[in-house]
């Protein structure tokens, strides 16, 4: 095995030489369509932070309903045009906006955004490889992300408004253009993009998958890979077995919108006439969702939890605890993930016993989550701490990781969320333990590896103030909705004040809109740094960090390629950070042994050379 | 004019902004800052986690005091008192686990913030360490499981025998409640047969139909099992009764059922709450389209002999729609009651309007009253 990849690196290398006399690649070869992870990867970043944008904004649009429901909202005409009428949203809008906002935020930002981002950026890097598996897959994988993009951003602006139905698109309502205007184009447009998009997760997974498994290092084994790697590993996986099942929801769904077949439709009377329909189940069509549904929420956040465990050794100077534990972990949670996806279905009527296995199996996954967070807080404990702006990011993920993963053991327990499914305690659950600690995890590893991605450092300062603005208006937006769902109020509720039940909680929804129009804003402290250092920022070191892994041995800026000479060799894991013996407080994976006598210990030694 | 204004201002901050931005990075540069390995700013983020820590639990306990006031009254149905009571247990375990390990990721900051003589303490794994804190999650999990599938299999179990039954229909975007007359037996129904009269799409040619009444308002007797007979007709609905702690979706072409029982009348409540107008409410909680928002439904709870009485005053479907049901079934014309007093009828006139179409919010006015 090894030799094989000494062979097709030399292989590799060798067309790199070939390359030189065309010396320079067109400029759209080497910006657009580049085969180039490091290029890629930035590609998904700029995509993923103007997507964010977009996302972020349209939450404001929906808060800005809750929180001031009398407000005159005409000023929005110039931009919202007939959705805005008498100076009041328009409730489908509404609607329209909520599913947008969920699509894009996990699908556009937090799997596209963050795994497209840092998978492809760094699974080279840290492996030791000279590019990815396939390069032009893996270019593909990012244009058919675009073409998606393009799809989904084309359906904001149809007279019938986008897809409406909540991003979990249930059917009938999604079935049905006669149930909502969003249902018509919009939904077409939806599951055409959703469909492109998961062309694209499959070829960049396939290939991350691939690339991790053939193209390590001399050395690089899979019990010295940095957690990173293990995170990506895994996350790709699970996209690769879950993808395809959403792919068959969208295409049965399809065929039930446009060629009359009855998977999800049944016994259906609308819009004034009985459908032909019969014998579908729309309870299916949830089950398939879900299928992929909630493995989607460890792809979104396994990758964010990689890069923190990272993040947190590095800067605490500390070797991560309990490096098996963790990939154990990560593992248990992959798999657990494929079988818990009922538990968003306890109230759809399917059978009380098959909800009890769900509860069973998904308070489970509190027990692999809960040893992630204690090896966190342990990788502190008695640490040397740095707080770069990375550093920052990853505690507050620990932070959100601990508190919307404790109420997901309420959740989770199915008699319990009888009363609390789709109230707002779900709302600021979610928003919190996958949507709030993904975006830091996302953040965090901006923040560590700009250096790598530009050559130059970002603004620590402002990184600061970002965080602690984010960080706490993070949690003035989030943690009163759990009160706002212990009062039972429910989700994608256009206005609550029809309800005696739910006519209280005025002021608490307009401080959560206040906050979240904050935190939005704060935003552009980071949009500002990141955009302004990439061209301003001061010149990066080789290793600014002071970290162990293989991307810091790269040049400041590297070329396709990576390593200018060979690629380095792998002798040890790559946290053996403030090792005893050692004058300096990391060692780097690729320093042999033989060079640091003093701080080996006993069963250390080099096994080749 | 005034958006140019506008334009010119933010521009101009901005502009300010990134010149003062530029100049504290060039003497932080100068007064050399960025050689040293950490700056003041370590010392500060770390102090900052401590303080963040201490105003935050303030805040949490200040705004659960505050919020709490407004939480639903304690539960009007027998199982809810068990998952309410449920619900705080789980919760006083979680809160004792969200403030001891936020306290140590929030305090290590401080205790372990970067200084240069000192060298971290090489700790890679302790693995009793570890089989405790998997150990002890597991347990306590194992115990919430337990104590969750007791209670899960006694709410999902199958309804007594002498429930009452009630049949609960969504639609876009209003519910409709049917109820089976004297016989007990609600009739058959198609979706074919709906129609602007038929809402429920009631089959007129079964007996049983033609006691059947559609009251405007859910009414519910105290101190007796309930089961409601779930169905949607267009998209999926979800039943949500948030003081009963019921909730139960609504799908079309699937019957779910949800069974429980009332224990607090209306008027009990009013006194409890001390809210003279305190109904119960019926709401939806799976979106639905435009008027997800707006499918709001009375539900009274009755003393049983005030429930009875109410039942007995009640018109049915067929009564109302003598012409209709005499058309579609001629065979069973015999079955047809005699109408009852004009006086009742016109205190709980039945569901009469004809409605053409279904995404018309029209056709039931609690739907449009509650905006």
């Amino acid at each position: 095995m090894s030799s094989a990849d000494i062979h097709l690196h030399q292989d590799h290398s060798h067309d790199h030489d070939h390359d030189h006399e065309h010396h320079e690649l067109p400029w759209i070869r080497k910006y657009i369509f580049s085969e180039d992870h490091k290029i890629i990867a930035k590609q998904y970043l700029i995509s993923g932070i103007l997507w964010a944008i977009l996302g972020g904004l349209f939450s404001l649009i929906f808060r800005i309903q809750l929180g001031f429901p009398n407000a005159d909202l005409s000023w929005m005409k110039p931009v919202l045009g007939e959705w805005i009428q008498n100076g009041k949203l328009d409730p489908e809008f509404y609607l329209a906006m909520v599913t947008m906002h969920g699509t894009i935020m996990v699908f556009f930002v937090l799997t596209a955004g963050l795994s497209g981002t840092f998978s492809n950026f760094l699974i080279p890097l840290q492996i030791g490889a000279r590019d990815m598996a396939s390069g032009f897959l893996n270019m593909l994988s990012f244009w058919f992300f675009f073409l998606s993009s393009v799809v989904m951003f084309s359906s904001i602006f149809i007279s019938t408004g986008p897809a409406s139905g909540g991003w979990v698109i249930y059917p009938p309502l999604s079935a049905l253009p006669q149930a909502m205007s969003g249902s018509g184009l919009g939904m077409t447009l939806w599951l055409s993009s959703m469909a492109i998009f998961i062309v694209s997760s499959l070829l960049g997974s396939l290939n991350y998958i691939t690339t991790i498994i053939n193209l390590r290092t001399k050395g690089m084994t899979f019990d010295r890979l940095p957690l990173t790697i293990w995170a990506f590993f895994i996350t790709a996986i699970i996209g690769v077995l879950s993808f395809p099942v959403l792919f068959s929801a969208a295409l049965l769904l399809v065929f039930d919108r446009s060629f009359g077949t009855s998977f999800f439709l049944s016994e259906i009377y609308i819009g004034g006439e009985a459908l032909s329909n019969q014998g579908g189940s729309a309870i299916l069509f949830q089950h398939l969702f879900w299928f992929l549904g909630h493995p989607e929420v460890y792809i979104v956040l396994l990758p964010a939890l990689g890069i923190t465990s990272e993040i947190v050794a590095t800067n605490s100077r500390k070797p991560i605890f309990g490096y098996k534990a963790m990939i154990g972990s990560i593992l248990a949670i992959a798999f657990l993930s494929f079988i818990v996806w009922a538990h968003h279905m306890f109230i759809t009527g399917m059978n009380p016993f098959l909800g009890s296995i769900f509860m069973f199996l998904t308070l489970i996954i509190a027990v692999p989550s809960a040893v992630k967070a204690f090896n966190y807080i342990a990788t502190l404990w008695r640490g040397n701490i740095i707080f770069t702006p990375a550093m920052l990011f990853s505690i507050g993920l620990v932070s959100f990781f601990i508190s919307g993963g404790l109420t997901g053991i309420i959740l989770g327990n199915s008699a319990i969320d009888i009363q609390l499914h789709d109230t707002y305690f779900v709302v600021a659950h979610f928003h919190i333990v996958m949507g709030s600690a993904s975006f830091f995890g996302m953040l965090a590893g901006v923040y560590h590896w700009f250096p790598k991605m530009f050559g130059r450092m970002m603004d620590e300062r402002l990184g600061y103030i970002h965080f602690w603005l984010t960080f706490i208006g993070v949690y003035i937006v989030f943690f009163p909705m759990h009160y706002i769902g212990i009062a039972g109020f429910p989700r994608r509720y256009y206005s609550w004040t029809g309800f005696d039940a739910f006519n209280s909680f005025a002021d608490l929804n307009e401080l959560i809109s206040i906050a979240a129009i904050l935190v939005f804003i704060a935003q552009f402290i980071f949009i500002f740094n990141f955009f302004y250092s990439i061209f301003k920022g001061r010149v990066s070191s080789l290793n600014p960090w002071r970290s162990n892994t293989l991307e810091w041995t790269t040049p400041l800026n590297p070329q396709h390629g990576n390593w200018p000479g060979d690629i380095p060799h792998v002798y040890r894991w790559p946290y053996d950070y403030s090792k005893p013996g050692h004058d300096e407080d990391f060692i780097p994976q690729n320093v042999p042994f033989s060079k640091t006598p003093h701080s080996n210990f006993p069963h250390e030694k080099d096994l080749h050379e | 004019m005034t958006t140019i204004y506008i334009l010119a201002a933010v521009v101009l901050i901005v502009a300010i902004l990134v010149v003062i931005f530029r100049l504290q990075v060039l003497s932080a540069v100068l007064k050399g800052r960025y050689e040293k390995r950490v700056g003041i700013g370590n010392d500060i983020n770390a102090l900052l986690f401590l303080i963040i820590f201490v105003v935050g639990l303030a805040g949490f306990w200040y705004s659960y005091n505050q919020a709490s006031a407004f939480f639903l009254p304690a539960p009007s149905s027998e199982h809810g008192v068990k998952t309410d009571y449920m619900f705080w247990f789980t919760m006083a375990i979680l809160v004792l686990a969200f403030v001891v390990t936020n306290a140590l990721l929030y305090v290590f900051p401080i205790f372990y913030k970067f200084k240069e003589d000192r060298k971290a303490y090489f700790y890679p794994d302790n693995h009793k360490l570890e089989m405790i804190w998997t150990i002890i999650p597991a347990l306590v999990m194992a115990g919430l499981v337990v104590f969750g599938y007791k209670e899960w299999t006694a709410i999902t179990s199958p309804a007594p025998k002498n429930a009452e039954v009630i049949e609960i229909m969504g639609k876009q975007f209003a519910w409709q409640v049917r109820y089976p007359g004297a016989d007990g037996v609600l009739g058959n129904y198609n979706y074919r047969n709906i129609d602007a009269i038929n809402e429920f799409g009631i089959d007129m040619n079964d007996s049983a139909s033609y006691d059947d009444f559609i009251p405007r308002e859910l009414h519910l007797p105290k101190g007796k099992p309930v089961l409601l007979n779930i169905r949607a007709r267009d998209v999926i609905h979800s039943v949500f009764l948030p003081h009963f702690r019921v909730k139960m979706d609504a799908v079309p072409g699937m019957p779910t059922h949800f069974w429980f029982v009332p224990t607090k009348t209306t008027a009990e409540m009013r006194i409890e709450t001390g809210n003279a107008k305190f109904n119960y409410e019926l709401a939806c909680t799976e979106v639905c389209g435009r008027g997800h928002y707006a499918m709001r439904f009375l539900v009274v709870v009755d003393e049983p002999a005030d429930y009875e009485k109410w039942k007995a005053e009640q018109e049915s479907f067929a009564s109302v729609n003598r012409d209709y049901a005499a058309e579609k079934a001629p065979k069973l014309v015999s079955l047809l009651p005699v109408k009852k007093t004009a006086d009742s009828t016109s205190t709980e006139a039945p569901v009469t309007t004809p409605s053409t179409d279904s995404t018309s919010t029209k056709v039931d006015s609690t739907a449009t009253a509650s905006k």
